[in-house]
């Protein structure tokens, strides 16, 4: 059951792991102490909110600015935390509270798309664990490397992690026609409105799609 | 305390407190079987406009043709099956490989 799970994980760490190179490059590169990405990947711990502050901080848009945006981009861990707290619950106290912090977007799409509960949480703690070392060992790497990296777009990681949450879902699209609507719908509310407001808008937005859902099992 | 200090602990406490809802609320309220059904749908929307706006825009804007052909490649080998490396390693080559040949 493990080898599997350590050889679909790698990819996503080993992604992660560039990923966060860039994070600590472009922080201390723009003019912030190698701390600051530091700490702030390993108590935060969510790339597109870090991302997000740091590049509000780096515009001049002031602290307050920055931790609004990074929240306002976290909200959707709530849904995702619950989604999941099947998972999390059952283990004792401490293991929900550390479990707690692993809940990313990566992590909680390769625990959904397991097929049963036993391996729903071998999943969750394989993949939160490991990207947690991979994600904070990246940006350590990256911000005491500064600007030596070069651009990793031109690896097209940015296509990667789209593509990491299509091959996740797209089983559960597949044979569920109900969630099919909704996230189809959800997905064209997020794209439309996403130029007119604040980033982390457009897809807590997209859970408008969920009035598709519909009453019962009629359609499924 | 300087501005970053409390700019970094506001956020990773209000995160935090983000993440602790689904275990918090676990095994103190039965929740009802139709609202944990719409829960693990609420779940693969969010993923969905995660991975719609990720591939597509950049910043408020259209992030360029490389990166969503290359998320489009990896979602044609998703749906024929390929193993999930493929789909990866497959997203990100297209995207470097059009980049490289100058397209945005």
């Amino acid at each position: 059951m493990m080898a599997p799970l350590v050889r679909d994980s790698a990819l996503v760490w080993l992604a992660s792991g560039v990923v966060g190179l860039s994070f600590g490059a472009i922080s201390v590169a723009g003019g912030l102490p190698v701390w600051v990405p530091v700490v702030m990947s390993l108590v935060v711990y969510a790339g597109s909110a870090q991302f997000s502050a740091v590049g509000v901080l780096l515009a001049g848009g002031g602290p307050l600015a920055a931790a609004a945006t990074g929240l306002l981009l976290n909200t959707r861990t709530a849904a995702f935390s619950l989604a999941v707290s099947d998972v999390l619950g059952g283990r004792g106290r401490l293991a929900r509270l550390l479990g707690a912090h692993l809940v990313t977007d990566e992590t909680v799409a390769f625990t959904l798309a397991q097929p049963d509960p036993v391996r729903r949480r071998a999943a969750f703690w394989v993949n939160g664990l490991g990207l947690f070392a991979a994600w904070n060992t990246g940006v350590l790497v990256g911000a005491l490397a500064g600007t030596a990296l070069g651009d990793t777009a031109t690896y097209g990681l940015d296509a990667a992690f789209p593509a990491v949450l299509v091959a996740l879902v797209l089983p559960t699209l597949r044979t569920d026609a109900r969630v099919r609507r909704c996230a189809l719908l959800g997905a064209a509310v997020a794209l439309a409105v996403t130029p007119a407001v604040p980033a982390g808008v457009p897809v807590l937005l997209a859970l408008a799609g969920l009035v598709r859902y519909g009453r019962k099992e009629a359609s499924a | 305390m300087n501005a970053t200090v409390a700019m970094i602990l506001a956020l990773a406490v209000g995160t935090y407190a983000f993440r602790l809802v689904g275990p918090a609320l676990h095994g103190r309220v039965e929740l009802p079987a139709r609202v944990q059904e719409l829960l693990a749908a609420a779940a693969v929307v969010l993923l969905v406009a995660l991975l719609a706006t990720g591939a597509l825009t950049e910043g408020g804007g259209f992030a360029g043709w490389a990166r969503p052909a290359g998320v489009l490649v990896g979602g044609v080998l998703a749906w024929r099956r390929a193993p999930f490396p493929v789909v990866v390693l497959g997203a990100a080559g297209v995207t470097a490989v059009l980049r490289a040949a100058g397209l945005a």
